[in-house]
């Protein structure tokens, strides 16, 4: 099926944010455009839009994934979670706490996208390095550049968790 | 930017994506992971009518070891690559591999399968195939075939894949006793494609290189299998103490071109020092 300007659209089915989602697309939409356009969930930025900078990440049956290499038709079937859902849910809450006490989000540009791959890394409970973490973060660029901040809150959370696991 | 206008269709069958590809006579184009292909959508530098998403076929998932023999869909994510203890055991030169491909979140979502068909000169999986010397299945409407991965890329970005076929399996010979393997890349910064990047899967005998397979990517248009190479460390004696008994070798059989940014002898400088590198990380980890 076509609109007037001969986009093709299409049906999708997914789960948003853990909430159930039907929708028409356009085929040549990309996740993040959709959310922020479709939505107006704004959190999930754009910024090179292809691939580099990180800005877009979103998490795609629990994994992180760029929001701009991929198609939103792509996600129907599938469980999408967002910054905001995340932040609604409290599952960021000890990230975005240490975030937030040594200043980590400068401009706050890159803070959505490095707060959910820092929950991928933090989520697996296991203990970390400071060069482990750099690396696991080095798909989301900071042009503050303010990273050393970045690190220190992901590894303060992830050495709160041993605590607690110990 | 934003990609041109296209068409989108999921089907749910390796043989219905088949019959499309088929029906779409060169200009439907397969999506599997889509993190080369949809930046290129975005930048402008493609725009195929109709993407076939291919990317929930459970005929191109699975990951089989029989008789020597690993077996891995061709929609194998890098992050499996990583994850799989399989793979990891087997097949440890793609597990080294993947660590160095993008970052997290385009290692969720690439798979062998698009990494091999789109066949970036600089990508390091080609150049594992080709080191491994694995085997392509290629599936279309009129039935399946195999194609050594050696032979598989052709040129830049360019491949034996036909525009009706898909990739839907790679098999990758298991590791033996006795052989080590080894990859190493020099690129500007961390997940970036290699300049100059080698592959190595190498037999050794105590200090000693056996036979050794080699293949170099980033410095030449396609992931290069290097025989002269080869040839030249063989029964050499680890740790390496200098390129000279092997420099030759690499100038004959990479060839490579001036490009921007890089001169030809600035990338067999680096492939020299490359190779030295790897061979001696090899010695590291064998066994007496």
């Amino acid at each position: 099926m076509t609109d007037l300007l001969g986009e093709d659209e299409l049906a999708i089915e997914a789960t948003l944010n853990g909430k159930p989602l039907k929708r028409r697309v356009k085929a040549r939409q990309h996740l993040a455009d959709f959310l922020r356009e479709e939505l107006q969930l704004t959190g999930t930025h754009l910024g090179c839009e292809y691939g580099i900078c990180g800005a877009c990440t979103v998490m795609i049956d629990g994994r992180v994934a760029r929001g701009c290499l991929t198609l939103a038709a792509q996600i129907s079937g599938k469980s999408v979670d967002t910054i905001e859902g995340l932040t609604e849910s409290g599952k960021l809450a000890r990230l975005q706490r240490e975030f937030i006490a040594r200043n980590a989000a400068q401009c706050g540009f890159c803070s959505s996208g490095m707060l959910l791959t820092a929950y991928e890394l933090v989520r697996s409970g296991r203990s970390i390095s400071r060069a482990e973490i750099r690396d696991f973060i080095s798909g989301n660029m900071c042009r503050c550049t303010g990273y050393h901040a970045i690190v220190d809150a992901v590894e303060a959370v992830i050495a709160k968790n041993a605590e607690k696991g110990g | 930017m934003k990609a041109r206008n296209f068409r989108y269709i999921r089907p749910s069958s390796l043989e219905e994506a088949c019959r499309i590809l088929a029906d779409g006579g060169g200009d439907a184009v397969p999506l599997a992971g889509g993190q080369s292909l949809l930046a290129g959508l975005n930048m402008r530098l493609s725009a195929p009518k109709l993407l076939v998403d291919i990317g929930d076929l459970k005929e191109l998932t699975g990951q089989t070891h029989h008789d020597g023999v690993v077996r891995l869909g061709a929609l194998t994510r890098h992050a499996e690559l990583l994850g799989s203890e399989l793979i990891q055991k087997h097949v440890p030169l793609l597990t080294r591999a993947a660590a160095h491909i993008g970052h997290v979140a385009i290692r969720n979502r690439g798979t062998l399968g698009g990494s091999l068909a789109y066949a970036d000169p600089a990508a390091e999986l080609p150049a594992c195939a080709v080191a491994l010397g694995a085997t392509l299945m290629l599936r279309s409407v009129v039935g399946e075939r195999e194609v050594r991965a050696e032979d598989f890329f052709t040129g830049l970005f360019e491949t034996e894949l036909k525009p009706s076929e898909l990739i839907v399996a790679v098999k990758f010979p298991a590791i033996q006793p006795g052989t080590a393997v080894g990859l190493a890349e020099l690129s500007r910064r961390q997940g970036d494609f290699a300049l100059v990047g080698l592959a190595a899967v190498a037999s050794l005998q105590r200090d000693r290189i056996g036979t050794a397979r080699l293949a170099y990517f980033g410095c030449v248009d396609r992931a290069k299998l290097a025989p002269a190479v080869s040839a030249a460390v063989r029964g050499l004696s680890m740790p390496l103490p200098d390129t000279s008994a092997f420099a030759q070798a690499i100038r004959q059989d990479l060839a490579p071109e001036d490009t921007a940014g890089l001169r030809a002898d600035t990338k067999l400088h680096m492939a020299t020092v490359l190779t030295r590198r790897v061979f001696n990380s090899l010695s590291q980890r064998a066994t007496p």
